[in-house]
């Protein structure tokens, strides 16, 4: 932030996100996000968009409502993050209670059954590439590759809980890669 | 009420669990709401998760049709602030703190040593919706045959050309009309 910016309405930070959060249909809201934020609000600069996003993936949550959470704060504290999320969310939400009015009534209809069988298996498409395509270095790497199957093996196969999955293997992850491990051909 | 409560602890509990995105709390959140609780049957979690395709903005907004299905509006908003609120105070709170360790060798070797992590999350977050939309033993082997082949050409597809997920999506939804009949 070099120069201040000018005060943002809570009415503007909402509408903001509700476009967002209805225009970024089926994924990939990063691109959405930084086309509107970066180009069009001008809120953030580049570099302070990289540095919250990085943010929003590490931390839990959804990356596109802690994105949200960070631009409102930053514009407007945390009525401006709260008027965020819930432009990323309400909108979303409203279309989803209506499909799922349709879903309640016609869901034993075999016609509805089958599309809806069809876009399940397209979803697990869409899951299985965004994984592969943000995995694939840790796909690749042996060591990184233990952690992968164990984390998959202990909470996909063997039902093991989240809590006690993390509580357990992010120290140790995180031990493992403490300063003075990085690789160093990789230059990271 | 009791029912609200035990939404509420369900689904804040996987909002602070949600490290690197919705999908890593998918089998947790499928092995609660249908084998532990009961809300919601193996078909309808796969079928709600399906509606959050179809549907603009955050995919994991379908989490609050578990709620409506469970105990009507006060479950659906229930389930929406339980969700969303507990991550995002959190990110209120640490993201400046995380900020401010830009620089910070521990910070990068929390981001390298949790990568695989997320990324197994993911995985078992994408086996999880599979293992029910994929491959059901009851259909034969026309039907998994055919969801299957839905899911390779979606990865083909979005792997080899630049076509919108949404357009993807809902041609899975056309491919089902046409061949799952």
């Amino acid at each position: 932030m070099s120069e201040p910016a000018p005060r943002v309405s809570l009415a503007r930070i909402f509408g903001a996100f509700a476009l967002i959060g209805v225009t970024s249909f089926g994924g990939g809201i990063v691109a959405y996000l930084r086309s509107a934020l970066v180009e069009r609000h001008r809120w953030l600069d580049e570099e302070e968009f990289m540095a919250a996003l990085e943010i929003s993936q590490t931390l839990p949550g959804l990356n596109s409502t802690n994105m949200s959470v960070l631009v409102g704060r930053k514009l407007r504290g945390p009525l401006g993050a709260a008027a965020a999320v819930l432009g990323m969310v309400l909108p979303g939400a409203a279309i989803l209670i209506v499909l799922g009015f349709g879903y309640a009534r016609f869901r034993h209809n075999p016609d509805v059954a089958v599309v809806l069988s069809g876009v399940a298996a397209a979803a697990v498409g869409l899951l299985l590439q965004v994984t592969l395509k943000i995995g694939w270095k840790q796909l690749l790497r042996p060591k990184d590759l233990v952690f992968v199957i164990l984390v998959f093996f202990l909470v996909g196969v063997l039902h093991v809980s989240l809590v006690v999955t993390l509580a357990c293997v992010a120290p140790l992850v995180i031990w493992l890669n403490r300063p003075g491990t990085e690789d160093r051909k990789e230059g990271a | 009420m009791t029912k609200i409560v035990g939404l509420v602890n369900v689904f804040a509990l996987l909002s602070l669990l949600a490290v690197g995105g919705g999908t890593a709390v998918l089998p947790q959140m499928k092995h609660d709401t249908t084998d532990i609780h009961h809300w919601v049957t193996d078909t309808q979690f796969a079928e709600i998760y399906s509606l959050g395709q179809l549907a603009p903005g955050p995919n994991m907004t379908c989490v609050i049709l578990i709620g409506y299905m469970v105990s009507g509006w006060a479950g659906a908003v229930a389930v929406l602030f339980a969700f969303f609120f507990p991550s995002s105070l959190l990110c209120y709170w640490v993201g400046s703190a995380w900020e401010s360790a830009r620089g910070s060798p521990w910070r990068d070797a929390i981001q390298r040593g949790m990568a695989p992590v997320v990324i197994g999350l993911m995985l078992a977050g994408t086996y999880a919706v599979g293992k029910i939309a994929n491959f059901n033993p009851a259909l034969g082997w026309k039907y998994n045959g055919t969801t299957l082949s839905i899911t390779a050409a979606v990865v083909a597809l979005l792997a080899l050309t630049r076509i919108n997920p949404a357009v993807a999506i809902l041609a899975g939804g056309v491919a089902g009309y046409i061949l799952l009949r």
